[in-house]
């Protein structure tokens, strides 16, 4: 059996991490997180795989459905990743109002500069 | 069955797009107040029904564990008075104009967000399913980034995206758990992963899952080395949301791994395969010494206040990680005793920045002189830091004392009382500044009783539960044998 | 009965606390309530000696943190003493402040009121305590409340004057206090006051000298060497402040404590058999002949004084180490005459302070002739630390020796208090030889117009001269005393 998906589950997810913390650019760190919450709903939609099974979907005449239980989660979580991804953007928006910039490192150094 | 589970973690989530749709400030800040003190009392009557049996609410009706459903023993009932408890005392608090920085006009969405993060935080508590502890958990989490925001200044903006980052890998790490976990048992009620997973538990799978979940809490609980974002998000906050947060949302994550490590996977799997303590141990020392160290070098007391917080968690999880039911109840009891002793802190240094306009160490200088009232607070709640007798954060320290000793661990009953001397220095640095320096030229006074009642409420409780704890101590005595036993 | 009154005496100086705060604005009304409190609190403790004397228990009970271990109270004979001793020497100090402070023209004489009163409700919850959770809870308030008054002129000097006390006194209390009351609950599984102790039988042999060591260089306030550098670097505070808290109620509260443990958490019998004390008798020997040897050297009045409570103090540590029954009432009796005795030298100190600016021994002379009453006040103090009758401080030296020859071996220490007393009359004697035999310096700051007596304010010499006849009191009334602590010698 092959874990195809499994493991591009897994390269999503550094892919993901990667971005987050080797990029600079705010509106690239939502990115990443964006990417790296994807790759999870990828995992729970192949756990709930059955072999053999069919989308969970009904249908005349077909015996075995795939566990349509993660699906279900899934769908809470996509909406979870909406909401992350939006509020990150609202705020990179509002960081880009106060400081000229979405760059990380530049906000630091204007942070370190002012006060402290 | 009665439907006051759900009514608890429900009502503010009703209050809150009402809250959105009247946008007359006052009418919402009062809506908020009546939910939240509704939703203490609820929470009260939950707590002296959950003392004689646990409670089991099936949401909708679906019976677990394919259906969802709240499980409200002691330990959480009494999460969910904290909780309540903390909105019910920070909400009335201040006048509001001077705390916040959104316009007038834009109120009302402060107050939103404000019972969406109550809600989530009741909804992790009592829930007794393990996903829905993710979905509760974003909720908090999305409403708690958006109420940093709203600090003065831009340093809030950018608090609040750190933040985001970190709690969002953090809560995704626990979907990643859960996920494996459902993945080799089934089911994501917590009782029946309890029961499922001994017959799976020497899979690599479900250690990764524990790995997981453990890494995934340890981010929201601000665990050293994951503690990055505690102290911009408390220092750039508005003081009533930094109390507000200060207080129940480490406290709500530390409940969460509390659950996850003996509620679903036992003390013998957390401290015998796992090993956690080897990892937890060292990480708990090390917050406690260098969490205390930065404190004492801080020039703004909220900064403080922030760092001090995560010396004060490194105490909860070294309870936790001594694998003995004295530590698990130190640990247990000094959720409820810091839970008040911050939130009263941030509160004292709420009413100071009403009067000196900062929350800088160098603009409290001669306060001693200006609110002698509210520095009396600031010290009492400084001697719950501390640990001093006749404060309810030397109920804590006893306890976790009393652990080590009775291990015959004298090395870490030693290193806990040496911490507890680099509190004394940060406290007295702070009280020093107001005694000892001149107060500059400015109105003297205390704060309006709309602001010195709230916070004073909290330091009172603080002297009242370090003297009568039948309350927190022996429940947090019972939860713990309770919870050691699992498993 | 009894309780009622305990529980009156004990809540009475938190009630002025609150009463000096409320009349603020009316320094008269203020002070006068304070002497009529402080009245009353000595009256209350005063009417249970009755009950205390004949036995019986007198007890109250006041909050529950743990299961099993209260808040409350339990007096027992030295715990009346020392009640006594603080409660009694609140009224003239208090008066004595009044003078002093007035004369001096201190400011914040409310803040300093207030603390004083705190003070001393710590430290009669110190001598009524029923277990060790309870004497360390107001061990520590007495700690935090005396800070205040140490910091009291808010100058640099006194800042780090409080720091190096909070230093010290916290750093010991936490990390050895605290460990060793603690490791006593894990293993006696009580931490109750009982006659006879409650280690026996409960502990290793190997954790009975730890464990003392711990309470004894725990108690920060014993000012055992070398945790005693706190008390001389106290002298920044106004003097008030050092004679009560320093000559009485804060170091007198730290003796208590080791005595209290010795004799009712350890068990002199249990000592005894254990050598465990051994080590400690050194030590506190050591302190009293190192400090005595410092005050002889130490030019500034109250500097002298200090290091004479640290030998002193060391007297009381040795009696409890000795652990015979003639040591242990020895050094309960010297609670009495120490705190009798200091008290009135501090008062000498700063009376001469307030009226004639002079700190150091040096510029003291000729001050006797001037000062006549204040200075026979300090000879007559000084007879009783040195130890010879006819006052009190005669009757606790011989006792103390008296227990120091039950034991062979511990037959040297007679001779360390003998060689303590004659250094005592080389730091002290010299003082009053100076003030009455010597011509006086003339002062360009503050010269002295005319022969004939100019003595201090009245509210400073009278309390001075009525500790001073105490001295003498206190030798007539020793072996009352004496009768009333029997019990603690097991008898």
């Amino acid at each position: 059996m092959s874990l195809w998906i499994h493991e591009s589950v897994v390269v999503l997810m550094m892919l993901g991490l990667y971005i987050v913390i080797a990029r600079d650019n705010l509106v690239k760190k939502v990115m990443g997180l964006s990417i790296f919450q994807v790759s999870v709903i990828l995992f729970y939609v192949a756990v709930g795989k059955v072999d053999g099974g069919t989308a969970p979907i009904l249908g005349e005449g077909i015996e075995v459905y795939s566990n349509p239980l993660p699906h279900v989660l899934m769908l809470t979580a996509i909406v979870v990743g909406i909401a992350t991804t939006a509020l990150g953007l609202a705020l990179v928006l509002r960081i880009r109002e106060a400081y000229g910039t979405t760059e990380e490192d530049e906000i630091v150094a204007m942070d370190r500069g002012s006060a402290e | 069955m009665s439907h006051l589970p759900v009514l608890c973690v429900l009502l503010p989530l009703f209050a809150a797009p009402i809250a959105l749709l009247v946008r007359h400030r006052h009418v919402v800040r009062w809506m908020a107040i009546l939910v939240a003190w509704a939703d203490l009392a609820i929470a009260l009557e939950l707590l002296s029904q959950a003392s004689e049996a646990p409670i089991h609410y099936w949401l909708g009706g679906w019976a677990p564990p394919l259906g969802i459903e709240l499980v409200i023993d002691e330990v959480n009932a009494f999460l969910l008075v904290i909780v309540t408890a903390m909105a019910s005392v920070v909400l009335p608090f201040g006048p509001g104009s001077a705390a916040l920085a959104i316009p007038d006009g834009r109120r009302h969405l402060f107050y939103a967000a404000f019972l969406l993060c109550m809600c989530g935080l009741l909804g992790i508590s009592a829930t007794g399913d393990a996903f829905n502890v993710f979905v509760f958990l974003e909720v908090t989490s999305l409403s708690s980034y958006t109420l940093i925001a709203l600090g003065k200044g831009r340093r809030a903006l950018m608090a609040a995206f750190s933040y985001l980052v970190m709690g969002t890998i953090g809560g995704t790490f626990i979907l990643i758990g859960v996920g494996l976990l459902y993945q080799m048992t089934g089911t994501l009620n917590m009782a029946d992963l309890a029961e499922r997973l001994p017959a799976v538990m020497e899979t690599r799978t479900v250690l990764v899952a524990f790995g997981f979940l453990v890494c995934g809490s340890s981010i929201k609980l601000a665990v050293f080395p994951l503690h990055q974002w505690l102290p911009n998000a408390y220092s750039h906050a508005p003081s009533m949301v930094s109390a507000f947060l200060a207080s129940t949302a480490t406290k709500v994550s530390y409940y969460v791994l509390v659950r996850v490590l003996f509620g679903i996977f036992g003390a013998a799997f957390v401290f015998g395969t796992a090993k956690l303590h080897w990892l937890l141990l060292p990480a708990s020392l090390a917050a406690m010494f260098l969490g205390s160290l930065a404190a004492i070098f801080q020039t703004d007391v909220k900064r403080l206040l922030a760092y001090s917080s995560i010396a004060q968690i490194g105490y909860m999880t070294l309870g936790l990680a001594m694998n003995s039911v004295n530590g698990l109840a130190g640990g247990l009891v000094h959720l409820f005793n810091h839970a008040l002793t911050k939130g009263g802190l941030f509160l004292v240094v709420a009413c100071v920045t009403w009067r000196v306009g900062s929350s800088k160490l160098d603009d409290f200088a001669g306060l001693g002189k200006r609110m002698p009232l509210t520095v009396l607070a600031f010290a009492i709640g400084g001697f719950s830091l501390i640990g001093v007798p006749g404060t309810a954060g030397f109920i804590s320290k006893w306890y976790l004392v009393t652990a080590a000793l009775e291990k015959g661990w004298l090395w870490l009953a030693i290193l806990i009382l040496l911490s507890s001397l680099l509190a004394v220095a940060y406290v007295f640095r702070v009280l020093e500044v107001c005694w000892f320096r001149e107060p500059p030229e400015g109105d003297s006074g205390e704060p309006p009783p709309n602001m010195w009642i709230p916070a004073w409420i909290l330091i009172g409780a603080t002297i009242f539960f370090g003297l009568w704890t039948d309350l927190t101590g022996s429940v947090a005595e019972r939860a713990a044998a309770f919870l050691m036993g699992v498993g | 009965m009894a309780s009622t009154f305990m529980l009156v005496a004990f809540f009475l100086p938190l009630v002025l606390a609150g009463v000096i705060r409320a009349c603020d604005k009316v320094p008269n009304l203020r002070d006068g309530l304070t002497v009529v409190f402080a009245a009353c609190t000595f009256a209350c403790v005063a009417m249970m000696v009755p009950a205390v004397a004949a036995g019986e228990t007198v007890q109250a009970t006041l909050a529950l943190p743990f299961d099993g271990l209260s808040i409350g109270f339990r007096v027992e004979p030295l715990g009346m003493l020392f009640a006594l001793v603080a409660s009694g020497l609140w009224i003239p100090t208090s008066l004595y402040a009044f003078g002093y402070m007035r004369g001096h023209h201190e400011e914040n004489q409310t803040r300093f009121f207030m603390c004083f009163a705190l003070a001393i409700f710590a430290a009669l919850g110190i001598a009524f305590s029923a277990n060790l959770l309870t004497l360390f809870l107001f061990y520590e308030v007495l700690t935090f409340s005396t800070w205040p008054l140490v910091t009291h002129h808010q100058t640099e000097a006194a800042k780090k004057a409080g720091r190096v006390y909070l230093g010290i006194l916290v750093f010991t209390s936490v990390c050895f206090l605290l460990l060793g009351i603690v490791w006593t609950y894990v293993q006696a599984g009580t931490l109750d006051f009982v006659n006879g102790g409650i280690l026996e039988g409960n502990v290793e042999p190997w954790m009975v000298p730890v464990l003392l060591a711990l309470f004894a260089f725990g108690t920060g306030k014993a000012a055992l060497m070398p945790f005693h550098r706190w008390l001389p670097n106290a002298m920044v505070a106004p003097t008030p402040v050092s004679a009560l808290l320093h000559a009485v109620a804060v170091v007198k509260a730290g003796v208590f404590t080791v005595l209290k443990v010795v004799v009712y958490t350890f068990g002199i019998d249990f000592l005894t058999m254990t050598s465990a004390s051994d080590w400690l008798k050194w030590v506190a020997a050591g302190t009293i002949l190192i400090s005595s040897v410092i005050a002889v050297t130490q030019d500034n009045l109250k500097a002298r004084l200090a290091y004479s409570t640290i030998s002193q103090l060391a007297y009381i540590v040795l009696g409890a180490a000795l652990a015979t029954s003639a040591a242990v009432i020895g050094g309960g009796l010297h609670i009495a005459m120490h705190a009798m005795g200091k008290i009135t030298l501090f008062f000498v100190a700063g009376a001469i302070m307030v009226h004639t600016h002079r700190k150091k021994v040096s510029e003291l002379d000729g001050l006797g002739r001037r000062m006549p009453f204040t200075f026979a006040a300090f000879f007559i103090a000084s007879l009783s630390i040195i130890g010879l009758p006819p006052t009190g401080g005669a009757w606790s030296k011989w006792f103390l020796a008296l227990g120091a020859t039950s034991g062979p071996e511990d037959q040297v220490f007679v001779g360390v208090f003998m060689a303590s007393s004659l250094l005592s009359i080389a730091y002290l004697m010299p003082i009053v030889g100076r003030g009455f035999f010597l011509p006086e310096k003339p002062d360009p700051h503050h010269p002295h117009h005319g022969e004939g007596i100019d003595e201090g304010p009245l509210l400073c010499v009278a309390p001075l001269c009525a500790t001073a006849l105490g001295c003498f009191a206190l030798f007539l009334l020793a072996d009352d005393i004496r009768e009333f602590l029997l019990p603690l010698g097991g008898m």
